[in-house]
């Protein structure tokens, strides 16, 4: 087995969200500090898909701005083909390993410039890696990666609010192309689009991943898309990674308490009247999150120990779980 | 046979633009029975919403209703003047929105949004609205509803506030709520309470629902019958096993096609090719003919007005039994 | 799908140039244009604003006399009426002249290209050093933000004209006296550009901030963009809308600015009138009889002045996404 691609080792992020100092100095509060990534590590192997699964809270967007550069850990590494980005100080190693990345984000709407015509956004990567320089052969290229999404090369000379909400995901994803990457984050491409325009989308993502060899990094709240789309499946709660399992695996077998509780959730569109446990409680504040395991105070098998101590990640032949129910057998299969 | 709560006849909403008149919900028959949930599902753009705004009257000027009638329990309410349409927003017609960050005034504290509400339109006293209003929150679950009743909005996280919203929707005993997008802004689990809890609440109080949704999976754990909606039109409506399992038009076997499920087995999803067509450009004859793979000559000349088929009404030439079909 | 016979269109490799008369097209439909067509307030305001512009740039050719030249002045013709004919030189004078023989037409035409020209490079001024200010404000954020903030506050709370006097007076004493004549226009400009960049700034922060956080933002970032270039190439574009709304009633106020620093005698200097310069003349006047040495200068500032307004409240309110 090859060098994983994509590597995440500890990562965590914390964000200061105090009051401004003059006012918790008058008003005598202490630093608030939300913990939105904590020790969340995984892998992502050559031409695969790993979906990262969560409610709001749960810091998947973060994790996904943490891998791609925008934003720097607190703690914990990123390695992109053995290249961690946050701490390479070579401009020229940083420009290569940039090259290889690109993201596709949630609203078609703010991703594109609305002031840019559809070409130049195409084209901005090829300019800012200087892959091209001659303006026809450019412009050729451009013209090829909108036939390649399944737009009209004259297109090009439109702007975004020319076209609907799917075409302009499709340029998002024409222009996440034009750099060559190798690599795909996917910040939840398609919860934005009808349902009808989001299995175009999702077809044309997985084409494309057949034809140029792509491994993604799906973002999703969406557990239908998700199980479609990925190969392998991590589920995070508060800023946990509780469990990763192949995707198949976890649909059929899910183990950790809240996943149960996330496929339990998902609306029955086929209508077998599967019977239903009632869903606990809401999202904690991700601020004052609970003592010991994020999950204790939703949990049907909470005990003692699950209130105290934070669980630690256990990997075996099926997969990664975080859970002392599931590492002390108490379990119902 | 009952008179239906809503009955809405050839419904009509026209936008006056300066590039010409858009129609948005052309010509659309739907009835509503006491205590029955009916699903309104659509894409963007499909003219669910519109429908919605139309039946509370809440359309946003220019847009106005051009014609059709809006029958509450029998009597007319589109052409009510505005004093009399205010009186029966809130007392016979309760309405949900989608984002209940927004839905709540932040000024204000729930307890004081509720007891307006109710002292509108009953006689109670500020005291008996009070108790009222405890009493509500606790019907849609609010934990200690005594002391939850002064607090503020924001002092509520998501899935809650839209609890308040239904207890806002149901306090003064409506014969019919809208619910436009009930749980599209919250989380998955959330969502599950929230649809249980509106389900549950109109059996108890018979109240009819119009649920307004894109989400399917919402349509088929609640809804009773469901209207689908295409282009401004209704394409296919009727009992919701039979819509969803046995969908009849093509644009719903495209779209429950189109659905990613948790038990699927096939690759590829369904894709139906190009997209809705835009108000200022809605096709000849049947408005989904450019991407239907059942179409001939008839679709693109006429549309086809609902043709019953078994407990549905479908609106496509396939199920007409003319003999012209063929041609 | 149904299958057609017809082959399908050539379709083009390279998506086509864009013509500037496709441009020019886009344009005249777009809904601005058509807001524009169908006010007459904006159209009126808008005429009148171009006639004075054309006017008082075409002074050299349509104005009888050169108000800006001694020598072309005749001191017999001083407090000629309006319509009467001047005792030294024998023409009609159809707006009077003032104490010294200048022909108030001429001077008025003369006059509103000098207040034209601060009016509009002390705007251009006012709006790159604040909306730079603005945008490196907006985006970097933290104690750069806070810093230009802070000055921007300190700055709003004078009231213009004091920190345009105060700039002069700083300049008076640093620029040695043999230069003042020249150098006083330049002063003029730079003083009222001064004073008002604040509000800029204030506005493109506000939009700054907004688009930073969008996710074309973010994009140009993961693609390794240099800060300046997403400042320069990515947000401004798009900040640039109340800007211009701004701008337009700020030349109305800063023509009028020019003109009181030049009513209390430190704007431009006297041998080079502007309507403001010729409202002071006036001024000491209207007692005495000779109004309309005041009356025609004050007139067409408060035209030039009104008209800009008019142009920029329709402006303001065809931009605004919510009206339409």
């Amino acid at each position: 087995m090859s060098e994983p691609l994509v590597t995440v080792r500890n990562l965590s992020r914390t964000f200061d969200v105090s009051k401004p100092w003059l006012n918790r100095v008058l008003e005598r509060e202490e630093r608030r500090l939300l913990r939105a990534v904590q020790d969340v590590s995984f892998t992502i192997g050559k031409r695969e898909t790993f979906a990262l699964v969560g409610e709001s809270g749960s810091g998947k967007s973060t994790v996904a701005n943490m891998v791609v550069g925008l934003l720097e850990p607190s703690a914990g590494s990123v390695l992109i083909d053995g290249v961690d980005m946050a701490s390479t100080k070579d401009p020229a190693k940083l420009k290569a390993v940039r090259s290889k990345i690109q993201m596709i984000f949630q609203s078609p709407f703010a991703s594109l410039n609305p002031r840019w015509r559809v070409d130049r956004i195409i084209a901005e990567p090829i300019r800012a890696f200087g892959l091209m320089s001659d303006s026809r052969e450019i412009a050729e290229e451009v013209g090829r990666l909108l036939r390649t999404v399944g737009l009209d090369p004259a297109d090009g000379t439109k702007f975004p609010h020319e076209f609907s909400g799917g075409q302009r995901q499709r340029v998002a994803i024409a222009r996440a192309l034009a750099s060559r990457p190798e690599f795909i984050v996917c910040d939840e491409p398609t919860s934005a689009l009808d349902v009808s325009v989001q299995a175009q989308i999702l077809n044309l993502m997985r084409d494309l991943q057949d034809q140029y060899g792509l491994t993604y990094l799906f973002i999703s709240h969406n557990l239908a898309v998700v199980r479609h789309m990925a190969t392998r499946i991590g589920v995070m709660y508060l800023g946990r990674l509780v469990e990763v399992a192949p995707g198949r695996q976890l649909f059929a077998a899910p183990r950790h308490p809240y996943t149960r509780m996330l496929l339990d959730a998902v609306p029955d569109l086929d209508m077998t009247g599967r019977a239903r446990k009632p869903v606990l409680g809401e999202i904690p504040n991700p601020i004052t999150p609970p003592a010991g395991c994020p999950f204790n105070p939703r949990c049907p098998l909470a005990n003692g120990r699950c209130r105290t101590e934070v669980p630690a990640s256990v990997t075996d032949a099926l997969g990664t779980v975080a859970c002392h129910a599931v590492t002390e057998g108490r379990l119902a299969a | 046979m009952t008179t239906p709560v809503l009955s809405v006849r050839d419904l009509v909403v026209e936008f006056p633009t300066r590039r010409g008149t858009l129609t948005a919900v052309d010509r659309i028959s739907f009835d509503i029975a006491p205590g029955e949930v009916l699903g309104v599902v659509g894409e963007s753009g499909a003219g669910k919403s519109m429908t919605g705004a139309a039946v509370i009257g809440l359309l946003e000027p220019p847009g106005r209703i051009a014609g059709g009638e809006i029958l509450l329990k029998g009597e007319r309410i589109d052409n009510l003047p505005l004093e009399a349409m205010r009186k029966v927003r809130g007392k016979r017609v309760g309405m949900v929105f989608q984002d209940p960050l927004t839905s709540l005034n932040p000024l204000y504290r729930v307890g004081e949004q509720l007891i307006e509400t109710i002292q509108t339109h009953t006689t109670l006293t500020t005291a008996q609205a009070r108790a009222r209003a405890i009493d509500l929150l606790t019907e849609v679950g609010i934990p200690a509803p005594d002391k939850r009743i002064d607090a503020y909005p924001h002092q509520f996280s998501g899935g809650m506030r839209q609890r308040v919203v239904l207890a806002l929707a149901l306090c003064a005993e409506p014969e019919l709520v809208i619910a436009d997008e009930p749980t599209t802004a919250l989380d998955v689990s959330v969502q599950a309470q929230i649809i249980s809890l509106l389900k549950n609440l109109c059996k108890q109080h018979n109240t009819a629902v119009m649920l307004i949704t894109h989400d399917m999976g919402v349509i088929a754990e609640t809804a009773d019958r469901v209207a689908v909606m295409y282009a401004g039109r209704i394409a296919e409506i009727g009992p919701v096993q039979d819509v969803i399992k046995r969908a009849k038009h093509p644009y719903t076997q495209g779209l429950m096609g189109s659905i990613p499920s948790l038990d699927a087995t096939s690759d590829r999803l369904v894709q139906i090719p190009g997209s809705m067509p835009r108000l200022t450009a809605i096709p000849k004859g049947c408005a989904f003919n450019p991407r239907c793979p059942a179409v001939f000559a008839r679709c693109r000349e006429e549309r086809p007005d609902p043709i019953p088929v078994g407990a549905s009404q479908v609106a496509c030439w396939l199920h007409s039994s003319d003999q012209e079909k063929a041609a | 799908m149904t299958m057609t016979t017809e082959t399908p269109p050539v379709v083009p490799a390279t998506p086509p140039r864009v013509t500037l008369r496709v441009r020019l097209a886009k344009a005249w439909d777009s809904d601005l244009a058509w807001s524009f067509r169908h006010s007459p307030v904006a159209i009126v305001a808008t005429a009148m604003t171009v006639l004075l512009l054309t006017a008082s740039l075409c002074a050299g050719w349509i104005a009888p006399q050169n108000a800006f030249d001694p020598a072309a002045i005749n001191l017999l013709d001083a407090y000629t009426k309006p319509g009467d004919i001047g005792m030294g030189s024998n023409t009609v004078f159809w707006l009077g002249t003032d104490n010294q023989g200048r022909d108030l037409f001429s001077a008025i035409l003369y006059g509103s290209r000098v207040s034209l020209f601060v009016g509009f490079l002390s705007v251009a001024f006012s709006v790159v050093m604040g909306v730079g200010l603005g945008l490196i404000s907006g985006y970097v954020g933290g104690r750069t933000d806070a810093f230009i903030m802070r000055v921007a506050d300190i700055q709003l709370s004078f009231p213009a004209i004091l920190i345009a006097l105060l700039f002069f007076g700083v300049a008076r004493g640093v620029i040695p006296p043999s230069h003042h004549e020249q150098m006083a226009i330049w002063v003029l400009i730079v003083a009222i550009g001064l004073s008002n960049w604040a509000q800029y700034a204030r506005t493109v922060r506000g939009s700054t901030m907004v688009e930073r956080n969008k996710e074309y933002v973010q994009a140009a970032r993961v693609m390794g963009r240099p800060a300046l270039f997403i400042m320069a190439r990515h947000v401004l574009p798009n900040v640039t809308g109340p800007v211009l709304v701004i701008a337009t009633i700020n030349l109305a106020l800063a023509i009028i600015e020019e003109a009181t620093l030049s009513f209390l005698g430190v704007g431009v200097p006297a041998t080079q009138p502007s309507l403001g310069t010729l409202i002071r003349f006036g001024q000491q006047y209207l007692f005495s009889g000779e109004w309309w040495i005041l009356f025609f200068p004050a007139l067409a500032l408060v035209l030039l002045a009104l008209s800009i307004n008019l142009l920029g409240d329709w402006l303001r309110d065809a931009l605004n996404p919510r009206l339409r």
